[in-house]
């Protein structure tokens, strides 16, 4: 279903899932193309946009979001530039981070992203802890955390939950399932994953994340609630791994997403046929848009917009200079006296 | 007129004073001298700031991570540790995000957290309670490792921590320092990072120590003066940072340098600081760099087999003897 928010913001987070694609992209290619540009393996979040779009939409630009090793689109769905994203994966001077974090650990401060693991329960502590430096300041900015399945294996979650529940810290845990983990053997003994917080009297709920309209409701109630110091709240977002993830390497399996897909689905390569035709969320939200009038036309020119400016972003990438070599020495302390 | 107090008392102190000016102080598990002298200024402490004091469950893990987030979000917590072996149960947290953060993020996210810890050998504590895990805490690039041997010390270091540090810290207190007392100096003051302090001056041996080193150090030269040997007491305080300068300036001045530290030899803080004298400071060595430190052992709990494995002053005058000789 569509969100109940105006047609032009309705576009808006159709403007962000795109840009999320392409420039994911372009990540694939980057690794396809160019012999050791993204250096070791790299993950990407294709199938995944509708959950950190419709999520980032319903917070404030001073919230706090914390992500994983699946990090570029929840950098780009919080308002980061997709210039810097793409030129911080392959370790660029101009990146997010001046090519020290590299694609597993993008953060971007000035969106609210302040520090990426790719530890899968890496920043499950972390984002408890904004959330109580929020209830000491009295700030009203709350917290959100991304994070897999995966993460629910490792025991700092059990603490971060159990702390997070017994201080009634204003956060939002965000299980994006993607079905990756499963797919690779049980992982967990739980039959239902939102049985854990459950038993920690954390409320759940287990949405559809393939669906704009779905996500941005839970989003938007989840946040109104955990801002009144209902929180915290668990969230279960169900997506459909996307065929070019079954790889430690992702791999462009049906070519790039043709948005024309959404009207002809038989036009898309057999081997990603039913996943483009059930499960991208991207086209199924570009179908509920035309349903509610608006035009193809429009809807091809968004997405020549957005190609165009994910093109422009991979090309600085890809002109940005490399750090400096003693640059490696930077940063090791803020304070003086080192 | 300098007061005397005790280690611990000192440490409470500090936090007293800067808690009373700056909000973004929090505690977490506030006990900081275990059952040594000073409860009643303990007591005060977490009355006169329940609010910004957490206790949160025994969850090592989940609330090194918290303060960690919090410090990033602006707040500059202390979380007690207590023991410092419980701090392995929040490696992930302290290694693996607090300390590499600011690194990552080019130099934008700040970390301002301190992890307190009482280390080493502690009397009876056996295998897991008698920890010293400083070197690696100093191998581990981003935080910085504080480790005072005084009251005075610990409340100048403590409060430049607090005030000024943008950096996460681990400051260790040895748990047999925390009852120990001396003079500490009237009003506010501070102690920089990365400034050593020669705690007896000498001439005919330099003897590099740290923490609970220190006092056992100053009985040993008490002990080499009766044998007409003059031996300097430096404490670097910091290891990280560390005050290479004076170091070596001591050791240039004595041309002999035995290093004593309550961590295990192999890759202990004893090895890193022979490793950068040896580099850096080797023309002026007439004697091999010896080393006091803990047996590659798990400390174990008997009185006997304990006191085999602790660097105590007798240690260090027989080493001293060896170096002189």
């Amino acid at each position: 279903m569509l969100p109940a928010i105006p047609r032009e913001q309705q576009l808006g987070i159709l403007r962000k899932m795109l840009m999320i694609r392409r420039a994911e992209e372009h990540c694939i290619r980057f690794h396809a193309e160019h012999e050791g540009l993204i250096r070791g393996h790299f993950h990407v979040y294709i199938g995944q946009e509708a959950t950190g779009v419709a999520v980032c939409e319903s917070l404030n630009a001073d919230d706090y979001v914390f992500t994983t090793h699946r990090n570029h689109g929840h950098v780009i769905a919080k308002g980061g530039d997709p210039k810097k994203v793409l030129a911080e994966i392959i370790g660029r001077a101009t990146g997010y981070c001046q090519g020290r974090a590299g694609t597993f650990h993008v953060a971007a401060p000035d969106v609210g992203i302040i520090h990426t693991s790719a530890i899968v329960g890496g920043c499950l502590a972390l984002a408890a802890g904004t959330a109580y430096a929020a209830q000491v300041k009295e700030s009203t900015a709350l917290t959100v955390v991304f994070f897999g399945d995966g993460a629910m294996e490792e025991g700092v979650f059990y603490e971060a939950l159990n702390i997070a529940k017994l201080w009634q810290l204003p956060m939002i845990f965000w299980m994006e399932n993607n079905y990756r983990r499963t797919g690779r053997g049980a992982g967990h003994a739980a039959t239902e994953l939102t049985n854990v917080p459950k038993a920690l009297q954390i409320e759940t709920t287990v949405i559809d994340g393939i669906d704009v309209g779905t996500v941005h409701k839970t989003a938007v109630e989840s946040v109104q609630r955990t801002r009144a110091g209902e929180g915290p709240l668990f969230v279960e977002a169900r997506t459909q791994l996307w065929p070019g993830n079954a790889f430690a390497m992702p791999k462009l399996v049906g070519g790039i997403t043709d948005i024309a897909w959404a009207w002809n689905a038989s036009a898309a390569p057999e081997n990603v046929r039913e996943w483009h035709k059930n499960c991208d969320p991207i086209l199924q939200y570009i179908r509920e848009l035309e349903g509610a009038g608006v035009g193809r036309a429009e809807i091809e020119q968004l997405d020549a917009h957005v190609c165009q400016e994910a093109d422009d972003a991979a090309r600085f990438a890809l002109a940005s200079p490399l750090p400096e070599p003693q640059a490696a020495l930077h940063y090791a302390f803020a304070g003086q006296g080192h | 007129m300098p007061q005397h107090m005790t280690y611990g008392e000192a440490l409470i102190a500090a936090l007293d004073e800067v808690m009373e000016h700056d909000q973004r102080v929090v505690l977490f598990n506030p006990s900081f001298i275990g059952m040594a002298t000073g409860q009643d200024k303990l007591a005060a402490l977490r009355k006169k700031y329940a609010k910004r004091i957490k206790f949160p469950p025994i969850a090592e893990l989940g609330f090194c991570g918290i303060a960690t987030g919090a410090a990033m979000a602006g707040l500059r917590p202390v979380v007690d540790l207590s023991t410092a072996t419980f701090s392995y149960e929040a490696m992930p947290q302290i290694v693996n995000e607090a300390a590499i953060a600011y690194a990552n993020s080019g130099g934008q996210t700040t970390v301002p957290v301190v992890f307190y810890v009482k280390f080493g050998i502690r009397g009876g504590g056996g295998v897991q309670h008698s920890g010293s895990p400083q070197s690696w805490y100093w191998n581990t690039p981003g935080l910085q490792v504080v480790m005072p041997s005084t009251p005075a010390d610990a409340k100048g270091l403590m409060r430049t921590v607090l005030l000024t540090s943008a950096d996460p810290t681990i400051f260790f207190s040895h748990d047999r320092l925390v009852d120990e007392r001396g003079a500490v100096p009237d009003g506010a003051y501070e102690i920089p990072l990365g400034k050593a302090d020669i705690k007896r001056e000498g001439h005919d041996l330099t003897i590099i120590a740290t923490s609970i080193q220190v006092p056992r150090a100053l009985a040993a030269a008490a002990i080499l003066a009766k044998e007409g040997v003059s031996a300097e007491v430096i404490d670097p305080r910091t290891l990280q940072p560390l005050d290479t300068p004076a170091l070596l300036a001591s050791v240039k001045k004595t041309g002999r340098v035995l290093i004593t530290d309550e961590s295990h030899d192999n890759c202990g803080v004893a090895a890193g600081l022979a490793a950068i004298i040896a580099d850096e400071g080797f023309a002026s060595l007439r004697a091999p760099i010896k080393r006091v430190s803990i047996p590659p052992v798990p400390v174990p709990y008997a009185v006997p087999l304990e006191d085999f494995v602790t660097p105590l002053a007798e240690r260090i005058v027989e080493m001293a003897r060896v170096l002189l000789r």
